[in-house]
């Protein structure tokens, strides 16, 4: 009865969803905030990638909102986890074989040095703070997965992280005391394509790649040991 | 293969086969949500949904023949590049997704403990 | 070329079926891995490669992990 209704009603939300996709015409040009972007991109940040200029420039505070609620979700994963009893008996875990250990050891730092190098160049080639990220976690994921009983040290890490959004808001507070408004790019602008250019874009990337990086470790962390 | 290129069918296609992608998935994980009943099942409908709305906001700021919003040489046309607006929100968009899933498995987990069971039918009917 | 995208788009609707319909949780996992991971090419295809490298490393690494975390906590087979 009730996978009947179910049915009835995706099928009447599908026909609504049909006669409203239909009338959009795929493959033209559709705003002109887009194009006003591209235009005057380098001119006002000087940074070559224009979507990095979109995300930190023109609409910065969304970014500090969005690292905000990722804060929020770890906090509340810690909250959450954190009153269950000890579990009296360990269950007995086989290690792991051989290769696995060899390799993952041998793999980890060159994985955290592409994910380090990705959002060092962010301004200038498709990347940046989530997507490197998310590389460095995926490498403490390995560390996790073949070597028994390591465990992260959790001050070190909870420091640089709250370290990291620490910078993010003084650099936009800064801007604050100097110019007119919150995150103003204060820097010098610099030659279009090479590292130091594009104002305050690496310093706050920088922040947030290594802020990222560690939350998501922490997360996973606490899922494995607290449960 | 020459029958397929000159023919409606493969004009219609190339119009409109993101859009039947994306509307496919969003079906797809509204059908996981409403019909099935353990609560991991529910979750793993959810995540297919978010792709869904995903892969449609992407698809929506695409210009035909256009190139990527990188200038990597200097002085690149800047004419037919494809829209950065829908790709920065996206980017929000899937960051956002990944600390909801893992509060929500977190929550999953507490449940399991609390009433030996992952059935919602059984976990409404024990309220009291 | 339009057709490499149609077989693309039909084989991420068959995962997404695969994932609704298995009854062991650990291969509906995989399917959603999968799902995610047609969208990164797709994203790709459709040139936004800062948005593709994101859904890679995040949805087809770290959704995977933590799903399969949950599951050892639980139960692995829907009832």
């Amino acid at each position: 009865m009730r996978s009947i209704v179910s049915i009835i009603l995706i099928a009447i939300i599908a026909l609504g969803i049909t006669l409203a996709l239909i009338v959009i015409p795929f493959g033209e040009p559709k705003t002109e905030v887009g194009k006003y972007y591209i235009d005057k991109g380098i001119e006002d940040t000087g940074a070559v990638n224009i979507v990095t200029s979109v995300v930190l420039n023109y609409r910065g505070f969304d970014t500090l909102g969005e690292v905000t609620i990722l804060f929020i979700a770890a906090i509340g994963i810690g909250a959450v986890l954190a009153t269950q009893k000890k579990r009296k008996v360990e269950k007995k875990v086989t290690p792991a074989s051989l290769i696995l250990y060899t390799g993952c050891r041998f793999l980890f730092p060159l994985i955290l040095l592409f994910g380090i190098y990705i959002f060092i160049h962010g301004h200038l080639s498709p990347g940046g703070g989530f997507q490197g990220g998310a590389i460095i976690a995926s490498a403490f994921v390995l560390i996790y997965m073949s070597c028994q009983g390591r465990r992260l040290p959790v001050t070190l890490t909870k420091a640089i992280e709250s370290l990291g959004g620490l910078v993010f808001v003084i650099v936009g507070l800064i801007g604050l005391g100097l110019g007119g408004y919150f995150l103003l790019n204060f820097l010098p602008e610099g030659v279009p394509n090479t590292l130091f250019s594009a104002g305050i874009i690496p310093i706050i990337y920088i922040a947030i790649g290594f802020k990222v990086g560690l939350e998501l470790t922490g997360i996973i962390d606490n899922l494995i040991e607290k449960s | 293969m020459d029958l397929l290129s000159n023919s409606n069918v493969a004009n219609f296609l190339s119009n409109y086969i993101y859009y039947i992608g994306a509307f496919g998935l969003v079906s797809i994980g509204l059908c996981i949500i409403l019909i099935k009943r353990n609560l991991i099942k529910v979750i793993i409908g959810l995540s297919i949904l978010d792709t869904g709305v995903n892969l449609f906001l992407i698809s929506v700021g695409y210009i035909s023949k256009g190139t990527a919003p990188i200038f990597s040489k200097p002085g690149l046309d800047s004419a037919r590049m494809v829209d950065p607006v829908p790709q920065a929100l996206v980017l929000t968009a899937i960051v956002i997704g990944v600390a909801v899933l893992a509060l929500a498995l977190s929550l999953a987990i507490r449940l399991y403990h609390h009433y030996g069971t992952l059935n919602l039918r059984k976990i409404k009917e024990q309220r009291w | 070329m339009i057709f490499i995208v149609s077989i693309f788009v039909i084989l991420m609707l068959i995962a997404a079926i695969a994932a609704c319909i298995f009854r062991d949780l650990l291969g509906a996992v995989i399917a959603a891995c999968v799902v995610s991971l047609i969208a990164a090419v797709l994203f790709y295809l459709l040139q936004a490669p800062d948005v593709a490298m994101a859904e890679a490393a995040i949805g087809a690494a770290l959704v995977t992990a933590v799903f399969v975390i949950a599951i050892i906590r639980t139960k692995r087979h829907e009832e």
